[in-house]
């Protein structure tokens, strides 16, 4: 038995590793620098954002976006409704303490219709926003279990959030009929404001996201913060509305720009080239801050979620 | 050969337990950054840490089967995951040439809302497969799960076993260079984990390189060439199997006379008794290690015994892969007192019923003296013990016990 075990049938694996060092010298490992190689080092925080892994796995960012659109109606009875249900609540609410106070400003549009765009926006914002920042709680067990680049996580959340965008646009456009007004034709520009606006959302969606991982507290702040977010953005009142002197102010907000062209483009005002520039500009910064963040964090996602 | 991992200096420090009591939260963060100034940063102590891997340093070359073994918390989990990028290492670099497939578990992603069909793609991707690759064997995958008729059903309404089935097989028709696999393999039935086992087997023969880790050297025996035995997070060994899993069970006390006693009878030396041979002599001549499940089994033991006048009580014991005793059998009780043996060969014989799963069993035979209450051999006997499932057993569902009976089902309508 002893014999067997020590020179049997088996090659010896570390004979055969020496031997093979002995012989390759400097050319060592054609392997390990190949195109398919990977190396794993402590994580050192100059390391550039894997973009090229990002789009090898750009098919389970779609498959995942998928996961959460199928299981996220699943088992309701009213489906993809609650996506249209809770603007169209909310502006009748807000319309009916609108008329009440007699606040009637000139909109152009009616004021429903003009609060019912508003909030169709703010719900895309909203629920990107709260999907994004609780995406890796949700998903620990892909963290802990595979590698994949982690990035793909907040941004199939928001994608996932995206399609309730477009039925949120589609009824949006079915409400402009019954108000009279005729869609034009420089509504084809609203993907142009929907992209800062997604910027926007997941830039704050990641970077709560990645705070979350480790301080669970982020869930509790975060609602507290939208709802402020919510009341300084021009929702459900125009800026017109406000006193001119602080209308400056208000366009740091970069969501005022975005609201604001949103429905310039959708009833036919004139587009505000400044504020809309504002809007882009703070959306991409606050975005890359936020991916900086990440990626300085997401070293030890698997260790602390 | 070309070497294809390659784990140098390779270190990783956790902290233990959770986070120190003063930053666990966002509102310590802020106390903590108010009070900055004031405090000694850093005054984390090596007390705190833990060394869960420690200069690891390795190489695999392609092609290789390698098998990790260790207790708990020698921090085999911990190099896998470093492997396979879950976790980054503190100091230290491995390099992997080539793309790597890790199976950390299996079933990752999968949602019990959706069908088996939408989890099959999900997993797929989840485990790094591109929509083509999973399309082309997407039949392939679900004929090796055995749920054709299932694969639009949602899977929280399917058996465990059905779940596992599919889970593994998407695993299963992964084809990276390099495979990562840990304890998966542990969970299902002895049918399922041969299946498995086949397949990695497979992955084997095409040339792949497998990385598994095990608590259970058996399973790391049967599928693994060279073997890699962590203890408290060093390496301890490395090289061919065989020799380092005799290792590994001797210091975790699986196997407490270690392999190393020569069974060949001119080695056996003066006042030794030893084990040499075993066989099931009524089962078929070319597979004497084999019997099926529920038959009787008739054990045949060759026994050399260089002792004049002994008396010895015979143990035996038939133990699943984790070492867990499920029979054993003593040849002494209240009235059969302790065999007289002199010098010379003796074949000893023991039967009994089998009523075990199908499936790999160790078989562990030990002699003792009574006179001086020693003992004087233990044999962890090579080869181990086959059961093969019976013909009358339930197929189809992978629910199956650790014992298996003989049931009769009865059927009548109640006319009352």
């Amino acid at each position: 038995m002893l014999t067997k075990y020590s020179t049997g049938e088996l090659t010896n694996p570390t004979e055969s590793i020496q031997a093979h060092l002995q012989q390759s010298g400097d050319g060592e490992d054609d392997l390990l620098t190949g195109k398919d190689s990977i190396v794993i080092e402590s994580s050192n925080f100059i390391s550039s954002i894997d973009l090229i892994s990002i789009w090898k796995y750009r098919e389970l960012l779609y498959f995942l976006a998928l996961r959460d659109i199928k299981i996220r109606y699943k088992q309701t009875l009213l489906g993809i409704a609650w996506v249209l249900l809770q603007p169209i609540v909310t502006t009748a609410i807000f319309t009916t303490i609108f008329l009440r106070l007699g606040t009637s400003q000139d909109l152009t549009v009616p004021y429903p219709l003009f609060a019912f765009s508003g909030f169709t926006l703010w719900t895309f914002i909203n629920s990107a926003i709260t999907n994004c920042s609780g995406s890796l709680i949700n998903h620990s067990n892909l963290i802990t279990k595979v590698y994949f680049p982690r990035l793909i996580i907040p941004f199939s959340a928001a994608l996932a959030t995206l399609l309730d965008l477009v039925f949120g646009l589609m009824s949006l456009m079915f409400a402009m009929l019954i108000y009279g007004v005729v869609p034009n034709w420089r509504m084809l520009l609203l993907p142009l404001l929907i992209v800062p606006t997604l910027l926007l959302a997941l830039g704050i969606g990641i970077f709560t996201a990645a705070l979350n991982v480790k301080y669970r507290d982020v869930k509790y702040i975060l609602p507290f913060l939208i709802q402020i977010f919510f009341f300084i953005s021009p929702v459900f009142y125009s800026l017109s509305m406000l006193p001119e002197e602080s209308v400056a102010l208000w366009q740091f907000n970069p969501l005022t720009g975005i609201l604001e062209n949103f429905r310039a483009l959708l009833f036919g005002l004139p587009f505000d080239f400044y504020s809309f520039g504002v809007s882009v500009t703070v959306s991409v910064l606050i975005f890359l801050t936020a991916i900086y963040t990440f990626h300085r964090l997401e070293d030890d996602f698997a260790d602390v979620i | 050969m070309q070497t294809i991992i390659k784990v140098e200096n390779l270190s990783k420090k956790f902290r233990i337990g959770k986070l120190r009591s003063d930053e666990g939260t966002l509102r310590d963060l802020v106390g903590n950054f108010i009070k900055l100034p004031f405090r000694k940063r850093h005054e984390k102590s090596e007390a705190e840490t833990l060394w869960a891997l420690k200069d690891i340093n390795f190489e695999v070359y392609q092609g290789d089967t390698l098998g990790i073994v260790g207790g708990n918390g020698a921090g085999k989990s911990t190099l896998l995951k470093i492997l396979s990028r879950i976790i980054k290492p503190t100091t230290g670099r491995a390099r992997l040439g080539g793309r790597v497939g890790s199976l950390l578990e299996v079933g990752t992603g999968f949602h019990p809302d959706l069908t088996g069909r939408e989890n099959v793609f999900l997993n797929g991707a989840v485990l790094g497969m591109q929509r083509r690759e999973i399309e082309k064997k997407f039949d392939e995958i679900v004929a090796f799960a055995e749920i054709e008729k299932f694969i639009d059903t949602p899977v929280k309404f399917y058996s465990t076993g059905m779940y596992m089935r599919l889970a593994f097989a998407v695993a299963a028709h992964l084809e990276p260079d390099i495979l990562i696999v840990d304890e998966v393999l542990a969970v299902g039935d002895a049918a399922f984990q041969n299946k498995c086992l086949g397949k990695m087997g497979e992955a084997v023969g095409s040339g792949r390189t497998v990385l598994f880790v095990s608590h259970s050297s058996m399973m790391v025996e049967k599928l693994c060439r060279s073997a890699l035995y962590l203890k408290d997070g060093k390496l301890e060994n490395y090289g061919a199997a065989k020799p380092i899993l005799a290792q590994y069970e001797t210091d975790h006390g699986l196997n407490p006379a270690a392999e190393t006693i020569s069974r060949n009878s001119p080695d056996i030396k003066d006042g030794e008794v030893r084990f040499v041979e075993w066989s099931i002599s009524n089962s078929a001549p070319q597979q004497p290690h084999t019997i099926v499940s529920r038959e009787r089994a008739e054990f045949e033991f060759q026994l050399v015994c260089r002792r004049q006048n002994a008396n010895l009580r015979f143990n035996f014991a038939v133990q699943d892969s984790d070492g867990r005793p499920l029979i054993v059998a003593s040849s002494v009780s209240a009235d059969k007192a302790a065999a007289k043996v002199g010098e010379g060969a003796y074949r000893l014989r023991w039967t009994c019923h089998l009523p075990l799963q199908a499936g790999f069993y160790r078989l562990v035979a030990e002699a003792a003296s009574t006179d001086d209450d020693t003992l004087v051999d233990t044999w962890r006997c090579e080869p181990e013990l086959e059961i093969l499932p019976s013909p009358d057993d339930f197929i189809g569902e992978q629910l199956q016990g650790l014992i298996n009976v003989p049931v009769k089902f009865d059927l009548a309508r109640d006319v009352s």
